[in-house]
């Protein structure tokens, strides 16, 4: 067992889980934050992205121990003041998801993108999206909505 | 998953001393390859000591003729590096097409190099490049310290701190990918150094080799139509569910044009 502290969606909390506890089970168990999904638990499907320290995740692939200390972002941290992220909003708009199970880790996996490298190519887009896998979309619309939203990001910044 | 510990080390000799006192005791880098085979049961380790953080593992410089990359460097930071763009392009493209841009973000160099499963793509550029593996208490060359899949030169208490790669006049990876997971099914690595060339495949044998009969025919000229006729045999390499052997041994050839021609 270990007691963590954590800074989620930039709210200080503290956990005590079995040090075997992924992140992902700290996140929806533990902390009861359930937007985080898991699609496959084998490092695959990218629908656990989060993001500790501004970088994507797969966190069925991280000890939540691995995260004390560091910021986390699930997509609950994402809108602020009732209004949603500009790449929520794009997603939204564009249509860039239909069951939605897989937009979470889609959304925070284009806001890393997009804070690095806001001027992506939409080949650039798709080649990131990679670990990223959606079953109903057939993906254009997620493409179409992540270079709005990253356009959006920047000229918010 | 068994439960177990973890022991955060505060420094290189610190982690080395977790790894001889505590029994059950294994290094933990970006997990990127260890947590899926503890998810299996087909590791169990009691204590986790996690290094990839440690200063003594990270860094990359220029020394000489040799680019040294810190074990502990992400596969995004190499990827993304103008240090190693300049002075080695093909290991800035190699890193940056591992796996998906998640993986990258924790895996790292160090724990591919001891990982070596056989589709990896380091295994490759480590021989091409005549890199020589840095641990904490000696360097071994590549082809000493690969061995047969998932096997190394390493000691149950040695850590790797480094690779210096031998930075080569001109170089090029091509890799054939599996589509899922990015994993080499065939990943050729081709290095043109004033020493000579150097062919080093991956994910098509057991374990990475170098194919001596491909590099004297690129010493004698250097170009892609030099390969034809050149044998690759099949024998030796692994047949699988993704491709038979015969099929890897024609991609050998493929992607070992690709990556002369890529050479420029
Ligand atoms: C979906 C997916 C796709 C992938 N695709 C690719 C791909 O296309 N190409 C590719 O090459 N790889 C791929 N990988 C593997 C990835 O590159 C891993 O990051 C890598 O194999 C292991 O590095 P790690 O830092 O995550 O090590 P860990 O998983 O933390 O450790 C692996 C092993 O190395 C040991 N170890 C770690 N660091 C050290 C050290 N400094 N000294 C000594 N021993 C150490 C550990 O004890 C463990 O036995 C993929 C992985 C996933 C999950
Ligand atoms: S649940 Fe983490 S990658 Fe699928
Ligand atoms: S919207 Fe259903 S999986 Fe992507």
């Amino acid at each position: 067992m270990s007691s963590l502290t954590l800074n989620v969606n930039g709210r200080s909390v503290t956990a005590d889980v079995p040090d075997r506890t992924l992140l992902v089970e700290c996140i929806r168990e533990a902390l009861g934050l359930t937007g985080t999904h898991v699609g496959c638990d084998t490092s695959q499907c990218g629908a656990c992205v989060v993001l500790v320290d501004g970088r994507s995740v797969k966190s069925c692939s991280m000890f939540a121990w691995e995260a004390d200390g560091a910021e986390v972002t699930t997509i609950e941290g994402l809108a602020s003041d009732g209004s949603l992220h500009p790449m929520q909003q794009a997603f939204k708009e564009h249509h860039g998801l239909q069951c939605g199970f897989c937009t979470p880790g889609m959304v925070l996996s284009a806001v890393d993108l997009a804070t690095h490298h806001a001027d992506a190519s939409e080949s650039e887009v798709r080649e990131w999206l990679e670990g990223n896998l959606c079953r109903c979309t057939g993906y254009q619309n997620i493409v179409k909505a992540v270079l709005v939203g990253a356009e959006a990001m920047e000229a918010g910044a | 998953m068994q439960d177990f510990t973890f022991r955060r080390p505060a420094s290189l000799a610190d982690a080395v001393e977790a790894l001889r006192s505590i029994p059950g005791g294994k290094l933990l880098a970006g997990g990127q390859s260890l947590i899926p085979v503890m998810k299996l049961d087909l590791a169990a380790p009691a204590t986790l000591v996690p290094v990839a953080g440690l200063g003594e593992l990270r860094g990359i410089r220029l020394e000489g003729s040799e680019l040294v990359i810190g074990a502990g460097m992400t596969h995004r930071e190499v990827g993304e590096s103008a240090e190693v763009a300049g002075a080695i392009p093909a290991l800035a493209a190699l890193a940056g097409a591992i796996g998906d841009p998640q993986v990258r973000n924790r895996g790292t160099l160090g724990g591919s190099v001891a990982h070596n499963d056989p589709a990896a793509d380091y295994p490759a550029a480590l021989l091409a490049l005549d890199a020589t593996v840095v641990t904490d208490r000696r360097e071994v060359s590549a082809a000493d310290f690969l061995g047969s899949m998932f096997e190394t030169a390493l000691a149950d208490d040695e850590v790797i701190t480094a690779v210096r790669f031998r930075v080569p006049e001109a170089a090029a990876y091509a890799k054939f990918p599996n589509p899922a997971s990015k994993y080499a099914i065939v990943g050729v690595m081709v290095a043109r150094s004033p020493g000579g060339v150097r062919v080093a495949v991956t994910g098509a044998a057991p374990g990475a080799f170098r194919h001596e009969g491909m590099e004297r025919a690129l010493a004698a000229d250097f170009s892609a139509s030099s390969l034809d006729g050149v044998p690759v045999d099949a024998e030796e390499l692994l047949s699988d569910p993704q491709a038979s052997a015969e099929y890897r041994a024609h991609l050998v050839g493929v992607m070992a044009r690709r990556a002369v021609e890529a050479c420029g």
